[in-house]
């Protein structure tokens, strides 16, 4: 780990001072004179979150193709998007390899990535090379409080998420024990952590903390170990890949507690897996359920007619491209010196919310909604936490 | 106790699927001394295989209890003409290369395999119907249920199989003795590429199997499963033998129950120092102890054997 993050940045000033001579040009002309802006994706496209990362990269392209269609003008000339997407396998050392890559081709920004374990560590190396990085979906809290001024998300953090769910948990589920079940990634362990902090400050008791990885496929052992403990509530911080066949086994061992996930299970691909198990399963999202979002009827009749159903983060993708195209509007340009001071004082009213930036980058008064699966589909129960960004 | 008997349950389960998978790399190592890291893959294609097969039949109105052995049969044959292929193109040339070379391929194989499956069945996970009613049993508060059930006899009973067919028949006699000395065997008769061509079709036709096992027990395929389950079924391998067919049961079973009692009781015996997430550390570093002291496994025969 130590020897990657230091030939990485070997590698990254290395870079620097090659491309430093050409700096100035991180956008040119077409054959037709327009201007082109190159905007960099970076999701797992391969592994284990392979349609989730597919998903994140429609919504891009949607918003990309969108903005070609709609002949955007930014100043004063017509601007040509183009989209370069890289998978990052969802690999911090990976990430980085992409982040680095993304650079090299000059794009004005970068969408991406997907999981907090590889925005964290890409985040350095945009923020050295002064690349606008936006995340659709990374979480962790840890992802922004780096101070790195170009990293923006457009989705509230594990703190504002944890809390409301470990809130919920605790005083609406009224959970007395509960058990906890994390996959160590970034995400789910920032999740979890945050979640056991507030289901104990509404008076719930964690009597175990187990762990799993993103990619396996048996739990049986530590749902074993969990049973042992009788809990009344089993939180899983994590992605759908394992939450999905977790419940499933929870099931087959007869553990009768209620089954809790956050925003990595609220998909369709959960209930596939679970099946039958899926039932009453509680899972969260940031943000409003979609067809109570602004524009979120319109834009999944559009997605499912070009891509099929959406999964999880594509409307957050298309309104993380479009608020990072307003501000280039906005500046006159798409160098991101330029306007990156206009994106972090943007207002604008997206698919998913109303998106402002506070001053870490973070979204401002992110809501969250929490869902129940009923009958074989996800139904919101409640939304919450309109505040604005949680205290640390 | 009821707790301890169901770790012990999910261990034996566990280590059966290691176990099936073990078998068909076992084989081949044990007749080529190649480690075939797509092995894994081709696990993951049996599933494929029966989940597609057996996709397509039902929606002919086929009956599912004649759809799924006839779904078994196509992923068994799909996997036979796999294995074969996989032996003739990447490993046949480089027979007497250095070691290193046909490893490499292998590896090579494993990632072209994965990116194959991808492109065809998707980068999703699909659900794997369940056809045959999957009763659950109580056993003094440890719960298994039917599909568990089988593949623990399956194991067993391929183990028995393959052990019949490799020193009672005369093409087991054919692999022992390629396995000794190929030049050798060649001079007494033995046409060893079509004996070599049988162990990678049998060691396919296995996988296939454990393919439909290891979906039918989770309830879901993905392209990628089969790269994890090749890592441990190796590992499992290695534990007991390399090359030995009870090592590999042996082996497989003793990894599943090292897992799920290290995973289970690691963090009350250490007093929350260690947690589950040292289940693998656990796992290896067993294999680590077992490699120091005995290094040709707990049941592996000496490798100077080996020509």
């Amino acid at each position: 780990m130590k020897f990657n993050s230091v030939s990485s940045l070997i590698l990254a000033t290395f870079v620097l001072a090659l491309t430093g001579c050409e700096k100035s040009a991180t956008s040119d002309q077409n054959k037709s004179g327009e201007l082109v802006v190159r905007i960099g994706a970076s999701a797992p496209l391969t592994g284990p979150q392979a349609h989730l990362g597919k998903d994140n990269e429609n919504g891009t392209r949607m918003a990309i193709d969108d903005a070609n269609a709609k002949g955007i003008m930014i100043g004063g000339r017509k601007a040509h998007f183009e989209l370069i997407s890289e998978d990052d396998q969802a690999d911090p050392r990976t990430a980085t390899i992409v982040a680095q890559k993304l650079v090299d081709n000059k794009v004005s920004g970068v969408i991406g990535h997907l999981n907090s374990g590889t925005s964290i560590p890409a985040a350095k190396i945009y923020s050295d090379n002064g690349i606008v990085q936006i995340s659709p979906s990374a979480t962790a809290v840890a992802y922004t409080a780096q101070g790195f001024k170009t990293a923006f998300r457009v989705m509230a953090n594990d703190a504002q998420q944890g809390r409301v769910l470990g809130e919920y948990a605790a005083k609406n589920l009224a959970a007395k024990k509960i058990a906890v079940i994390d996959d160590r990634t970034a995400y789910g362990q920032g999740l979890a952590d945050e979640f056991i902090k507030a289901a104990r400050a509404n008076g719930a008791e964690i009597v175990a903390h187990e762990y799993t990885n993103d990619k396996a496929m048996d739990f049986t052992a530590v749902l074993t170990a969990v049973k042992g403990k009788k809990p009344d509530l089993l939180f899983y911080g994590g992605m759908d890949a394992q939450g999905g066949p977790m419940a499933k086994q929870v099931k087959a061992l007869e553990l009768k507690s209620k089954f809790m996930t956050g925003d990595g299970g609220y998909t369709p691909e959960f209930i596939k897996l679970a099946g039958k198990a899926a039932e009453s399963t509680y899972a969260s999202l940031p943000g409003v359920p979609l067809d109570k979002m602004p524009g979120g009827k319109e834009f999944e009749k559009r997605f499912v007619a070009n891509y099929g159903s959406i999964q999880l983060y594509a409307p957050y993708c298309y309104d993380a491209v479009n608020v990072m195209i307003a501000a280039m509007q906005k500046a006159g340009s798409p160098d991101p010196a330029k306007y990156l001071p206009s994106l972090a004082s943007i207002s604008y009213d997206g698919v998913t919310a109303k998106i402002q930036f506070d001053e870490k980058g973070d979204l401002k008064g992110g809501a969250i909604t929490i869902y129940q699966v009923q009958h074989g589909k996800w139904q919101p129960l409640a939304t919450m936490g309109t505040s604005t960004t949680a205290a640390h | 106790m009821e707790i301890f008997l169901q770790q012990i349950v999910n261990g034996l389960v566990q280590g059966s699927v290691y176990a099936l998978v073990a078998l068909g790399y076992t084989m081949v190592y044990g007749i080529l001394g190649l480690i075939n890291f797509a092995h894994g893959e081709v696990v993951m294609i049996g599933a494929m295989l029966t989940l597609s097969t057996l996709t397509a039949l039902l929606g002919w109105g086929v009956s599912p209890l004649l759809a799924l052995p006839l779904s078994i049969i196509v992923a068994m044959l799909g996997c036979m003409v796999l294995g074969y292929s996989i032996e003739r193109i990447a490993y046949r040339p480089l027979r007497h290369a250095p070691r290193l070379a046909p490893l490499i391929t292998a590896i090579g194989v494993s990632i072209v395999l994965q990116n194959i499956a991808m492109i065809i069945w998707g980068r999703g996970y699909r659900s794997f119907p369940q056809l045959i009613a999957n009763h659950p049993h109580n056993f003094g508060g440890a719960i298994i249920n039917d599909i568990q059930i089988i593949i623990f006899l399956l194991a067993l009973g391929i183990m028995a199989v393959l052990m019949v067919i490799v020193h009672r028949t005369r093409l087991g006699r054919a692999m022992r003795a390629v396995a000794e000395n190929q030049h050798a065997a060649q001079l007494m008769g033995v046409n060893i590429n079509r004996v070599i061509s049988i162990t990678f079709m049998m060691g396919s036709a296995l996988a296939a199997v454990a393919g439909v096992m290891v979906s039918a027990n989770y309830g879901l395929t993905h392209y990628y499963m089969g790269f994890i389950l090749g890592l441990k079924a190796f590992t499992a391998a290695v534990l007991g033998g390399i090359g030995n067919l009870r090592g590999a049961m042996m082996g497989g079973l003793l990894l599943g129950l090292i897992e799920s009692l290290g995973a289970g009781y690691i963090g009350d015996l250490t007093g929350g120092f260690f947690g589950s997430n040292y289940q693998d550390v656990f796992a290896f570093f067993v294999l680590v102890a077992v490699l120091v002291f005995r290094p040709s496994g707990l049941l592996g025969e000496r490798l100077a054997e080996r020509a």
